[in-house]
This record gives structure tokens, sequence and C-alpha cells, in this order.
């Protein structure tokens, strides 16, 4: 095993861990917490694979901005904090079909490392630095790939439309009672 | 010949459907008056004859308990039980003048109305035009005796084939003149009995079409042909006995009959068919002239299936049940159809086939027993009864006994003789009965009484009926009942008789003869003496019945008084003297004990002195509720279990699938739980086996 | 590197986030497990650019969009969990159940659900 393989796989174990806990945890603060690890190790796998943009994009945006999201949504929605018991069947965190999810996920697991584990079993990754960089990235991303970064910048724009929209709360829901003569 | 003989049956046939189809237009084309203008019949007892206001109230009461009296009186609510007496007649009571009600009207101006009336027309004259046919040829026969054949067509029906052709003999060619003869009378005293039902004309037809059934069977050369006949016949009795089929009681009685002979006719259905297949070829010529080659089983075989459509059609016992209900019928219907002409039918078919009979043991034995039987039961019955038509209705049953007993002796001469004789009196006897009934308003015998004197037509041609029926010098009943019982005493005692017969079998026949000539005697003396003699029991108009009923009574009168002397010409035909003998002495013993009892008191029942067997007599044995209890209960039982089966097995089953449909639906439905994560576990878990699938598979 | 190692990890991460859909009840959680099987496609193609050694980028730009849609779609969907908690004051998924097929007792025709879309028409048809 080489140095890297060593590195990435004590990465993994961290970003599979933290994810496992993500899932499992009964402290709804602290899934958002271990999201932050597992994002952060991924961010360390991208940089073993030499992508670098790609793993500081990670961190900035994932890290900074969608846990954020998260922790703002918690907030919001009057979580509980703190450890939450189990009860049964209103658990707040886990639903009944935990089984079947676990059956479905151990099977998704199986069948995907199997398949996938026999389809590259031959592939080996030549690691060469600077193939991530910024100045390459961005070179492709202004030259091959500018369209779909473009149709991109508009598909933000309409989800933050959208998120202000789905938001306001001075637009009602609509009278169903009264005649449909349907307004703005 | 043939041709006489086919056209005298055709005639009756188109009468039928020209009167069923054409009777009111005819009547109206020949400018009678609307039938909306008369009253209202017959059947509901209820009598809503526009003439009788305050009387019909009292009638329908009168009605009530004659319906009621004779039928429930403890026993199981079987209508079929019920006299059913109060359909015969719409009901004129007595009481003030007023109440002359437009029956008698209408009776009386039958006669003068006959000319415009359409339907009595189409009826009558046909029939009067075959009763000159058949009479052609039976004259023709007599003075040429031999048998006459003649074949219309051959129907191939790829084995044995039907021959549709007429075969006319002494035999065919007497019959078929008394049943024209009686038929004859019969519509003509329709007219004026039936003159105010709103559907003579379909009766009228009917009767026509029965006519002309009977005919087919009497003339008929081919078994299969015959045996159309007599289903027509079958049919056509059982419209005319639920004529008035307002009255629950009658249509129960028209299917009691029609379902009873019908069980007999499978047999003789089947024996036809043995009988056809035996010998090869369904003509009755054919049939007889190749019997000597028939093996004894089948000969046997055929002849007891015989028997069992002889029994439903003639009404022996054990299928007897159905005709004193089927006196629920109008009389004149019970006249034709249960005295002369289709009861007798079996009788003849017996005749016809003799020599098939007389070659087998177990039939002759079979027919000698049940005609022992009959005889003996249902004279014991006439004796108790009620209601004079149910009195006529077991004698029937007797006489028919009798002539099955001549045959069963060897002696089918005999018996067609009596057939004939019968035809003509108990056809009398009916039609006069009508008469009786027309008059008093009631058929119970206890609402008679006195009218000798009313009624003197009525009352001699009944008279003669009656003696006839008793078989008193010099009428013809005297002569065709001692040829039968003198061919019993020569069977039993000089064992003349088929060599097949047992001795035992012939002696117990002419023991159970005389012991029946005596009980005769008795139940004909006690209707004769509660009709005629002593004080009215009820209060009715006294007069005669109107001439268009008169006039076929006393016509009828004449046969029966004279139709024995035309019998003298064959030895077997004549009285023997000690037969004569013996069955006079036990008929004047019958009628002198009951001339004893009645004179005690004239105003009660004679049969009073039966005691406590009186009852028994009266319910036939209790035979209905037998035959309720081991028949219809587990019938109905079976159609009941059918009919739970169909409901809770098959039509459950189809409602059910409806259900479980729904049910399977609703099972399916839990899937739709609206929770996305179930959604999304059953997506993901397929796609996962879909994945595997492949993986492995490719 | 043997390519197995990011294969693999991508794989397992993507299974607990399929575990975390179907398992976790509030809808903050479920999102947050979103996020972890789309980190684990973007594993997957960052590792196969690499492999390949793909002159275009193609992995590791659609990386970067897979990032970009992925906050755009937590923020929509934040909206809509936000939106839940105002009606219902609760976003436990698995209790915005009007979807459900109610099991209606046998002889009932028609469940209750299509009463709204009936009036619905019935107004179009009246105003039409």
């Amino acid at each position: 095993m080489t140095a890297a393989e060593v590195v990435f796989a004590l990465l993994g174990v961290v970003a599979v861990g933290s994810a496992v806990l993500v899932v499992t945890t009964r402290q709804l603060v602290h899934a958002a917490l271990w999201l932050v690890v597992a994002f952060g190790a991924l961010a360390g796998c991208y940089l073993v694979l030499t992508a670098e943009f790609v793993a500081w994009t990670q961190v900035l945006i994932y890290v900074g901005a969608v846990v954020v999201l998260l922790l703002f949504g918690i907030m919001l929605t009057r979580a509980p904090i703190g450890r939450v018991p189990r009860s049964g069947a209103d658990d707040p965190l886990d639903s009944g079909n935990r089984w079947a999810a676990l059956a479905v996920a151990l099977a998704t697991a199986a069948v995907l490392v199997t398949v996938l584990v026999m389809g590259f079993k031959d592939a080996y990754i030549d690691l060469e630095a600077g193939g991530g960089g910024a100045e390459p990235l961005g070179g492709s991303l202004f030259r091959t790939w500018v369209l779909p970064f473009e149709v991109l910048s508009v598909l933000l724009l309409a989800a933050l439309v959208g998120a202000i929209v789905l938001s306001r709360t001075d637009i009602g829901a609509r009278d169903e009672e009264d005649d449909g003569e349907g307004d703005g | 010949m043939i041709t006489l003989a086919a056209l005298a049956t055709l005639l009756p046939f188109l009468a039928a459907f020209a009167g069923m189809l054409l009777g009111p237009w005819t009547s109206r084309l020949l400018g009678a008056a609307p039938p909306a203008a008369q009253a209202f019949g017959t059947a509901d007892g209820a009598g809503r004859s526009g003439a009788g206001g305050p009387e019909a109230g009292e009638l329908s009461k009168t009605s009530a308990e004659d319906t009621e009296t004779p039928g429930t009186a403890g026993t199981s609510p079987e209508p079929e039980k019920t006299s059913a007496e109060a359909p015969t007649m719409p009901l004129p009571v007595s009481g003030p003048e007023p109440a002359a009600p437009a029956r008698y009207a209408a009776g009386d101006s039958a006669l003068r109305g006959l000319p415009r009336n359409g339907p009595a027309l189409i009826a009558c004259l046909p029939m009067a035009v075959a009763t000159v046919l058949a009479l052609i040829v039976a004259v023709a026969v007599w003075r040429d005796p031999g048998v006459r054949t003649g074949t219309l067509t051959l129907i191939p029906t790829g084995t044995i084939d039907i021959a549709l052709g007429l075969r006319v003999d002494g035999l065919a060619a007497l019959v078929a003149l008394m049943v024209c003869g009686v038929a004859l009378a019969v519509q003509l005293y329709s007219v004026a009995y039936m003159a105010e039902d709103r559907r003579y004309s379909s009766y009228a037809a009917f009767i026509s079409l029965f006519t002309a059934a009977m005919l087919l069977v009497v003339y008929s050369g081919d078994l299969l042909v015959l045996y159309v006949g007599w289903e027509v016949m079958g049919v056509c009795s059982y419209f005319l006995i639920g004529h008035h089929w307002q009255e629950r009681a009658n249509s129960r009685a028209a299917v009691k009959a029609f379902l009873i002979t019908r069980l007999g006719d499978v047999g003789f259905l089947i024996g036809i068919f043995v009988l056809g297949v035996g010998a090869g070829t369904f003509s009755i010529g054919g049939v007889l002239e190749r019997l000597p080659d028939l093996p004894q089983g089948t000969v046997t075989a055929a002849t007891l299936l015989l028997l069992a459509g002889v029994a439903g059609k003639s009404a022996q016992f054990p299928l007897h049940t159905w005709l004193p209900d089927a006196m629920a019928g109008p009389t004149p219907v019970s006249a034709l159809i249960h005295a002369a002409t289709m009861v007798a039918a079996g009788i003849y078919v017996v005749a016809r086939l003799y020599a098939a009979f007389a070659a087998s043991a177990a039939a002759l034995t079979v027919l000698g027993v049940l005609a022992v039987i009959s005889m003996l039961g249902s004279a014991l019955a006439a004796l108790a009864q009620d209601d004079l038509k149910r009195v006529l209705a077991y004698s029937t049953i007797s006489q028919l006994a009798c002539m099955a007993a001549g045959l069963a002796v060897g002696a089918p001469a005999a018996a067609i003789f009596h057939l004939v004789a019968h035809g003509a009196f108990k056809a009398l006897l009916f039609l006069a009965a009508g008469s009786v009934i027309f008059v008093t308003g009631s058929g119970l015998l206890r609402r008679h009484g006195g009218l000798r004197r009313a009624m003197p037509v009525t009352f001699w041609a009944m008279t003669i009926g009656y003696a006839a029926l008793v078989g008193l010098p010099p009428v013809s009943g005297f002569f065709s009942k001692d040829a039968i019982v003198g061919a019993a005493w020569h069977a039993a005692a000089h064992g003349e008789r088929p060599a097949h017969l047992p001795g035992g079998v012939a002696w117990l026949i002419c023991l159970a003869l005389l012991a029946t000539v005596a009980v005769t005697a008795a139940y004909a003396t006690r209707a004769w003496l509660m009709t005629f003699f002593g004080e009215p029991r009820a209060a009715f108009p006294a007069r005669e019945a109107p001439p268009l009923m008169t006039w076929p009574v006393a016509a009828l009168a004449v046969p029966a008084a004279l139709l024995g002397f035309f019998g003298l010409g064959a030895p077997e035909l004549r009285p023997h003297p000690l037969s004569a003998l013996l069955s006079l002495l036990a008929a004047a013993a019958g009628a002198v004990a009951v001339y004893l009892v009645w004179n005690r008191d004239p105003a009660a029942d004679p049969a009073g002195g039966l005691g406590p067997l009186r009852r028994v007599f009266e319910r036939g044995f209790y035979l209905d509720e037998v035959y309720a209890a081991l028949v219809v209960r587990p019938v109905r039982a079976a159609a009941r279990a059918v009919l739970a089966v169909d409901r809770r097995g098959i039509d459950a089953a189809v409602v059910g699938v409806a259900g479980r449909s729904r049910r399977a639906g609703g099972l399916l439905r839990r899937t739709q739980t609206g929770d996305v994560q179930t959604y999304l576990t059953g997506l993901l878990a397929g796609v996962v086996v879909i994945a595997v699938g492949v993986v492995v598979l490719l | 590197m043997h390519a197995a190692y990011p294969v693999v990890v991508a794989a397992l991460l993507f299974s607990v986030g399929v575990y975390g859909v179907l398992a976790r009840r509030n809808a903050i959680l479920v999102l947050m497990s979103v996020e972890l099987m789309l980190n684990a496609v973007n594993l997957n193609l960052v590792a196969f650019d690499v492999l390949w050694r793909d002159r275009l980028h193609g992995g590791q730009v659609m990386t970067l969009f897979t990032i970009v849609i992925a906050a755009a779609e937590i923020g929509l969907g934040l909206a809509i969990v936000l939106l839940v908690f105002r009606n219902r004051r609760m976003i436990e998924v698995d209790r915005l159940r009007t979807l459900t097929e109610q099991t209606a007792p046998a002889g009932e025709e028609t469940p209750q659900e299509p009463r709204r879309p009936a009036a619905a028409a019935a107004r179009e048809g009246d105003t039409a």
C-alpha cells in the first residue's frame, strides 16, 4: 500500500464513520456537526486525489453554506436540542421504517461494492500533482464548460427567487369555498 | 274413410285457432252487443254481478265458507286440499226476486243470442260437422268391419321413422263417435253456462283444441302421433281446469293435474320408445304385427311403462289425486275431460295395444291390482264427499278402475263398452250437476234438496244417469257393467282369462267389483236423495235451468238409456245371469242401506252414518297429505336447497368477486401510505434487486 | 492508488446516505442524508476524472456543478421545510400523508379525496 492509499483509507474511514453518526445520532445538532466532519474528510480525500480546487470549493460551499443553512433550519423548526430519547412509534428522529431502510442500505452497499470492485479491480490511479489546480480547472470551466456554467447561474437565480417566494408570509392560501375567480 | 276421419280431427283443431284469434271479432261482425255491457262473471265467489247488491255480501260469505269448510278443518294449509268449489259458479242467491240475477237472463237468452255469438258458432258448428263425419265413419266401419289405415307422410328420423297416419277400426270409430257426441253436447251447454264469462272465447277454443287432440289420440295410427295428441290434451286440460285462474286454488289445481299426469306421461313416452325400438316401428299396426317376435322382457317393460301413463291420465291409484281437485274447472270441462274423454284415453290405449298387454303377466297383474285399489278406495271416498262434483269425480275414478279391471281379466270389448256407456252417462251426470249448481248456487250437497219438482227434466235425466252408474236394468250401465262383472266372474271361477293372469288376481278383481257395485249404489243413492228429495236445505230460486243447458242434458240421456241394447249383438256383451244377479243384489244392498239411513232424517247427510270413518273417506284416505309429505315437501326442500346454493354459492361467488376485488384493492391500497420514505424504500429495494439481477445474469 | 479505494468509499457513503433518507423522520436529517449521497457521487466523479486523466477535467467540473446544485437544492428544500413547519408545526416526513389512499370500508364507492378536484371541476364548469 502506498502512502496515498493509507491516507486515503484513513480519511475514508473518517468520512464513512462520521456519515454513520450523522444518520444515527440522537442529537440533531450533533448530526449537523458530524456532517461537517464528513465533508471535511471528503475534502481531504479530494486533496489526496489531487483535486485541490474541488476540495476547497467543497469546504467553502458545503461546510460553509450548506451546513449553516441546515443549522438555521434546525433552529427555525424548533428542533429538539440535546439528546432526544427514543420513544417508539412517534420518535421525532427515526421512523418505523428503520429496519427496512437498514436492509435496503446494506443491500445497496453490498451490490455497489461488489460490482464496483469486480469492475475496477485492475484500475490504478496515477496521481500527478497539479491536475486539479485552479488554473487548469478554471480554464476548462470557462472554455469547454461555459454553457452549463451559465445555465447553472440561471438555476441559482431561479432557486433564489423560489426560496424567497416560498417563504413569504404575506401570500396566504387560496380561498377554496368561494367562487373560483382566481386571483393574480 | 280415412279422409273423413282426418277431416273430423282437423275441424275442431281449426275451430280452436279460429276461435282463439277471431272469436270476438266474429261476434262484432254478426252484430252482437259488446261484451262490456255484461256483468263481470264468474270466478271470484264474490259475485260481482251488478244485480246482486246486498246479496253479494252474503254471497261472498257463503262462497268463502264453502271454500273453507271442506278444505281446512285442522289439516295443513296446502290449498290443494280445498274443495275449490267456489270458483265454479257466480252465485246468485235467494231471497227477493230482484236477485234473479243477470246470470239467468244471460243463460236464458243464450239460445236466442246464439246466431250472434261468434265464438259459440265457431266452436259448435265445426263440432257438429265433425260429429256427423264421425257418425259416417262409424256406420261405414260397422257395415264393413276391418282396419283401414292411411298415411299422410313419413317423417324420417334416422332410425325409426314416424308415420303421420290414421288407423280407423271398430274401436276407434266407436270411441271417436262418443267423443264427438259428448263434445258437441258440452259445447252447446257451455254457451249458456258460460254466457257471462268474459273469456268464453278462449274457453270454447280450448275445448275445440282438446277435442281435436282426443280425436287424434283415437284415430292415430302411430304411437308418437298418439303421444302428441296425448300431450296436447294434457295441456288443454291444464288451461281448462285453470280457466278461472283468478282464484289461486284453481290454478293450483290445474298445475297439480298437469304435473301428476305429466309424471305418468314420462313413463308413457319411455314405454312407447321401448315398444317402438323393439318392434322397429312406431306404427300401431306394425307393433301389433311384430308383437309375437318381441322378447318377453321388452314387452313387459314397455307395457309397465305404458301403464304409468295410463295411471296418470286415467286417474288410477297412485296418480289419481288430481281428479277430485280438477273439479275446480267449470262443470262442462269436467264433463268433457274428466268423464268422457281424456280420462278414457288411457283405457283406450290399453285396448288399442291389448295384444301387448295380454302377453305380459306383470302388466295385467299390476293393472288389476291398481284397478282394485282405485275402485274400492274411490268408491268409499265418494260416499263421504260433500261436494256433488267431487262425488262424481271419485265416481269417475272408480268406474275407470272397473274398465281397467275388465281389461285386466281379458275382456277388452267389455271395457270399451263400459267406456262408451260411461262417457254418455257420466257426461250426462256432470252436465246435470252443472244445472243443479247453476240453480242452487252451490255445489255442496248440504245446500241442495227437494229439486224434484222444480227441475223435472234435470231430475229425470239425472235419475237415468244414476241408474246407469249403479247398473240397473234396462239402462246402458246395466249391460256394460255386467259385461265386466261377468267377464271377471268367468275369469275367476271358470279360468277364462288371459293365460298370464294369476288366478288370485282374478278372484280379487271379481270380489272387488262386487263390493264396488254395492258402494257405488250407496253413494249414487245418497247423492240422488240429497239433491232431489226432501226439503230444500238452502234458499234458492226454484226453476229449471236455461233451455240451452237442459237440451244437451236430455239429449245425453238417450244414449245413456239405450246404448246397452246396441251391445246385444256381441255375445260377450250380453248379460250373464249369475253375475247380473250378484251385482244387482249388491247394488240393492247398498242402495237400501243408504235409503234407510236417509229416511231416518231426510234433512241430514246419510254419510253421517259412517261415523269416524267419514273423515278418512272424505279426505281420500289422506293420500294428498301422504304425497305432500313424501314428495312435495322433499322436492320443495330440494328446491330451496338449490335456491340456497344458487344464492349463497353462485350469486355469492359473483358478488363475492366484486367484494374480493375490492378487498384485494384495499390490500393494495395499503402501499399508498402517503409516506414518501416507504415509497423510496420500495423503489430502492427494487432497483437493488434489478441491479443484482442484471449483474448476475449478464 | 488502486481505484477501489475511492470507489468503495463512495459506495459506502452512498449507502449510508440511503439509510438516512429512508430511516430518519426529521426532514432536516433527510436533507443531510441527501447531501451525503451527493457527496458520494462527487467523490466518484473526481476519482474517475483522475483515473482517466481527463484533459477536459469533466469529472471535476461536474463535481463543481453538483456542489452548486446541491446548494441551490438545499436552499429550496429548507424553504419548503419551513413552510411545512409553518402549516403543521412539525416536519416529520412520514406524517405528511395527504397523498395516502383512504382505506374505505366495503360498500363505499369513492374515496374522500376527489372532492376537491370535483369541486374545482364544478367551478370551472360554472365559469366556462
